[in-house]
């Protein structure tokens, strides 16, 4: 009976020093890592965020002022960089640029996956493993011989050449994901339709893409996000300040002489940044699947 | 009499016009709906390609149409210290890079995969440093990088007293090179986690019981299930990986623009440089030809792990 009495003591006390063991144990092996990559994949942003709202007296003093803080935030730079630089032109030329790329390869791409993976052509096997090929050149060995392409075409320093050529990244892979889409959206649907008397472009808007809707947001928001980071082609096509993208604008309209103005590079950044990170922010969920999605394909 | 009722009972079904018969012909929509992708593709992908394989022979300069003059760019470039410069700093870059990518996103993605609170909040911000254009990062980084205002040499000088000296990060040869691969290891970070993730959530917590019953320690659930079973995914994603780190251009171009001593120059930023703001446009081709073989045997490599997979699963095609 003593012995059944320890052990039930032990059993007690075992659990919850196990408890408390293992409480600790989680903490060293998981939060701590965690909190520590959290703090280093974000503190780039932050330190953007405060460089762009100190002043600067306090942005080149770190004797007085803890760099860390804001003292006496001011929007100072903000002000500076909207009405003294063309930085909202800058703007409204990235987000015309990118909602226009978007478009243009979000309809190529579902009409281009809805033949390979519907419309069951012979061949369409090798179709999908070439746009899927065209993913895998990248924009670096292109610009030369884009350069000399677009000067051809007469569409040297003008917007649509990026409208145009962003599309060649994009649509691999907006094409790639809308075919995982597609197939797992039952067939017979389709076949329903037909017997119905549809079309095949009526199915193709009438059923297959209200069904396919996530996979349009998600290609939808990748795209977005690509054309608004791409910068290679932005800088090699465009040359005239007020043309220039926002990521291309900063680099060589705000970036001059020997002293740079770090609070206005940073506000310029950080104003650069938000519309992509808002965008996503409505949309993790989706920009999550496609990255995964498009990975697993 | 009877006739007429008939007529106004079935009403007569509409023909479809010339035009919706002509996309019902399948044949013909199949080539409309492959025209525009593979037209913008041909168009602007394509035939730049090539192009840029046909320029790489050629002397062809900006504003000056060239003359096919064969391998002479190449063989300028076997004798040019910067070209081989560049593909050494590319190689080393790659290596790196890709290493501690998947040594740390592993290491995060296996962290995610526990029970944490907030864990969907904890991804979406963990993908911003991925979202967020690159330059822009690049730029923080910099700033982050100042010679004289550098935030960690404050850190390392003044908070924790560890150095007398600020840090010297961009202005010698191979601290510079080690802060551009670690910008692109934090910009790395967030695309590997994620989808190793999605590869880890896909592990049947079946496999992990049964080893637990069979007594396994902790290294070895990771090294024969956890490992063996994310390997497809993790081959693919590194195939990405390797062929973007590669290719890098914004990093290097924000941060360095090549120097010090043009010792960070990557293959990319070297032809951008000899290519469009030196106007040599067939030197700066044949550079970014060179960058080919290494992409082939990238994309092999992905081939092949594909192929491995689709093996492993059974599956005919897909």
């Amino acid at each position: 009976m003593t012995d059944a009495a320890v052990q039930a003591s032990k059993a007690a006390v075992a659990p919850d020093q196990m408890a408390w063991d293992s409480r600790t144990r989680r903490f060293v092996t998981i939060y701590l890592p965690l909190i520590l990559f959290v703090i280093v994949l974000l503190f780039p942003f932050y330190w953007m965020a405060v460089t762009s709202f100190k002043p600067n007296a306090e942005l080149y003093d770190y004797k007085r002022y803890n760099p860390f803080l804001i003292g006496s935030p001011t929007l100072a730079h903000i002000k500076h960089l909207l009405f003294e630089t063309a930085y909202p032109h800058w703007l409204v030329v990235t987000m015309t640029v990118a909602v226009c790329s978007t478009v243009l390869s979000l309809f190529s791409s579902v009409l281009a996956a809805y033949a390979i993976q519907r419309l069951r052509f012979k061949g369409s096997q090798y179709v999908g493993l070439g746009i899927y090929l065209a993913y895998l050149v990248p924009p670096s060995i292109l610009f030369i011989p884009l350069a000399t392409t677009i000067n051809q075409f007469g569409l040297f320093d003008s917007p649509l050449a990026l409208i145009l050529t962003y599309p060649t990244f994009l649509v691999p892979f907006s094409t790639w994901l809308l075919i995982g889409y597609f197939k797992s959206i039952p067939y017979e649907l389709e076949e329903c339709a037909l017997i119905d008397g549809a079309t095949r472009l009526q199915i193709l808007r009438r059923i297959t893409l209200p069904l396919a809707v996530p996979g349009l947001i998600s290609a939808g928001i990748f795209s977005f996000t690509l054309s608004w980071n791409e910068f290679i082609y932005a800088l090699a096509f465009i040359q005239s300040s007020d043309k220039k993208t926002v990521s291309v604008a900063i680099l060589t309209e705000l970036v001059s002489g020997d002293v740079y103005q770090w609070g206005a590079l940073m506000a310029g950044s950080l104003l650069g940044s938000l519309p992509v990170a808002i965008f996503y922010s409505f949309f993790v969920d989706y920009y999550v699947s496609s990255l995964t999605g498009a990975v697993k394909e | 009499m009877t006739v007429a009722t008939a007529t106004d009972w079935t009403r007569a079904r509409p023909q479809p016009g010339w035009l919706a018969r002509l996309f019902d012909y399948k044949p013909f929509l199949v080539f409309a709906c492959l025209l525009p992708a593979c037209g913008l593709l041909l168009v602007f992908l394509t035939y730049p390609l090539g192009l840029g394989i046909w320029l790489s022979f050629t002397d062809t300069k900006i504003g000056r149409a060239g003359q096919f003059i064969g391998l002479e760019n190449f063989e300028y470039l076997l004798d040019d210290p910067q070209f081989w410069s560049a593909v050494f700093f590319s190689v080393f870059y790659t290596a790196v890079a890709t290493f501690g990518k998947f040594a740390l996103g592993l290491w995060l993605a296996l962290l995610l995969n526990n029970h944490v609170p907030f864990k969907s909040l904890l991804r979406a911000i963990i993908l911003l440093p991925w979202i967020v254009p690159t330059v822009l990062s690049a730029l923080a980084f910099w700033w982050i990088y100042d010679p004289q205002f550098s935030i960690l040499s404050y850190l390392a000088v003044d908070v924790l007293g560890i150095r007398s000296t600020p840090f010297d990060f961009l202005s010698t040869i191979w601290p510079a090179r080690w802060s551009l691969v670690a910008a692109n290891i934090w910009r790395g970070i967030p695309f590997v986690a994620i989808s190793l993730l999605a590869g880890l959530q896909t592990i049947s917590p079946s496999l992990y019981e049964a080893a637990l019953l069979d007594g396994s320690t902790a290294w070895q659930r990771f090294r024969y299930i956890t490992f063996p079973l994310l390997l497809p995914i993790l081959a693919i994603v590194m195939t990405f990986s390797i062929i973007f780190t590669f290719t890098d251009f914004q990093l290097v171009y924000a941060i360095t623009r090549g120097g010090p001593l043009n010792s960070t120059h990557l293959m990319a930023t070297l032809a951008f440089q000899r290519g469009i703001s030196g106007g040599e446009l067939g030197e700066g081709a044949a550079i970014a030809v060179a960058m080919i073989p290494f992409l082939v045997v990238a994309t092999l490599f992905s081939y092949f792990a594909l192929a491995r997979r689709k093996w492993q699963q059974g599956e005919a095609n897909d």
